[in-house]
């Protein structure tokens, strides 16, 4: 690799300075052309390798006792962090648990919603029943025998029933007014149509035993139809409204 | 004069084109780099004294570069690249003070 051959140390005609004059002349011939290719090849692989110094890391030029410092620093702050993630997920645990028990509160809130709805009236029901039906044209019959048909049906489990557009609920009452009755403050006129949801054999029973609804009505010379029904539906609905004086008493 | 612009040229290029070191090279690049440095002041030192010769120039260079690496590349395979590397760097290193010096007796004559 050493440029200095020894036989030919001898005899320098030129000083150094000279020579590297003569030699800044640029001259395109050969050996000029080859060391300059060759310088490139060396600038070019030098700023190279010094980018790629300046992209990498410090750590690897960082001296032991300095990475042992970074090693310990990041240790301790993915210690740090995991304690953090294991609070947030215990966090998250806690409110996806709640989470779950408020949709199964709300669940069943809906479930009982659609029950008492129907109970109370403000959701429309629909299921096998009978209808009875009371012509009535010289509006005679009175308040104690819709009330009556009406008990009469709850006897035998009717669980959802409206008189014409009326549900009839726990508060529902009846009244004799000059042409038909009134039935929760709503005028109602002949012809009667009471709708009953329920098992509708027992119901159909129900208003046709011996000294029953039907017979009642005949006793008045009318006539009341009963008929069971696959499929009934009852649409009128009531406003529920909160009770004023009493309050749900706490369980014992 | 051509060398001294080619070098400005790689230079230039470099800078210019950012190449990104491929992996397989990082470990050899600066080693080859130092080894290439060295033969450029060999070759600097043979100029001064009036005996450089191309063909010498092209050989040295190339042989350096490609025996540094070789050997980088046996050091690592044997578990001691690191060391080796080193120790090359310095081989490298005391070459070319020696041949500053020389370079600097003929510039400076002292």
């Amino acid at each position: 690799m050493t440029h200095v051959p020894e036989e030919q140390k001898a005899v320098p005609v030129l000083t150094g300075r000279a020579r590297l004059r003569s030699a800044m002349v640029p001259r395109a011939n050969r050996r000029q052309l080859l060391a300059g290719v060759l310088c490139a090849v060396l600038g070019f692989g030098a700023v190279t390798q010094a980018q790629s110094r300046d992209e990498a890391s410090v750590l690897q030029t960082a001296r032991q006792s300095d990475l042992i410092q970074i090693l310990d620093a990041q240790s301790q702050l993915a210690e740090r962090l995991e304690d953090e993630l294991a609070d947030l997920q215990e966090a998250r645990d806690a409110f996806s648990s709640d989470g779950d028990q408020q949709l199964l509160a709300i669940d069943q809130a809906l479930q009982r919603r659609e029950v008492l709805g129907v109970l109370a009236g403000t959701l429309p029901a629909r299921g096998p029943g009978v209808s009875v039906t009371i012509a009535d044209p010289d509006n005679v019959v009175t308040a104690t025998r819709i009330l009556g048909t009406i008990q009469e049906l709850r006897n035998a489990g009717a669980e959802a029933i409206q008189v014409n557009d009326v549900r009839v609920v726990a508060t529902t009452y009846f009244v004799d007014a000059e042409d038909g009755l009134v039935v929760d403050g709503t005028p109602v006129s002949a012809p009667y149509r009471i709708v009953a949801i329920g098992e509708a054999s027992t119901l159909e029973t129900a208003m046709g035993i011996p000294g029953g609804v039907v017979d009642t009505f005949a006793t008045d010379g009318l006539r009341a139809a009963v008929a069971a029904e696959i499929e009934v539906v009852i649409d009128s609905l009531r406003v529920a409204e909160a009770p004023e004086y009493a309050r749900p008493a706490a369980d014992s | 004069m051509i060398a001294a612009l080619g070098l400005l040229v790689g230079i230039g290029l470099g800078l210019l084109l950012q190449p990104a070191v491929p992996l397989w090279l990082q470990p050899y690049l600066p080693i080859a780099v130092v080894a290439a440095l060295d033969a450029v002041f060999g070759g600097l030192r043979a100029l001064l004294d009036g005996i450089f010769d191309d063909k010498v120039f092209v050989v040295s260079f190339l042989s350096n570069v490609v025996i540094a690496a070789l050997v980088v590349f046996l050091g690592d395979q044997l578990g001691v690249g690191s060391q080796l590397t080193t120790g090359i760097v310095v081989v490298l290193g005391i070459r070319i003070f020696a041949n500053a010096a020389a370079i600097r007796r003929h510039l400076l004559k002292a």
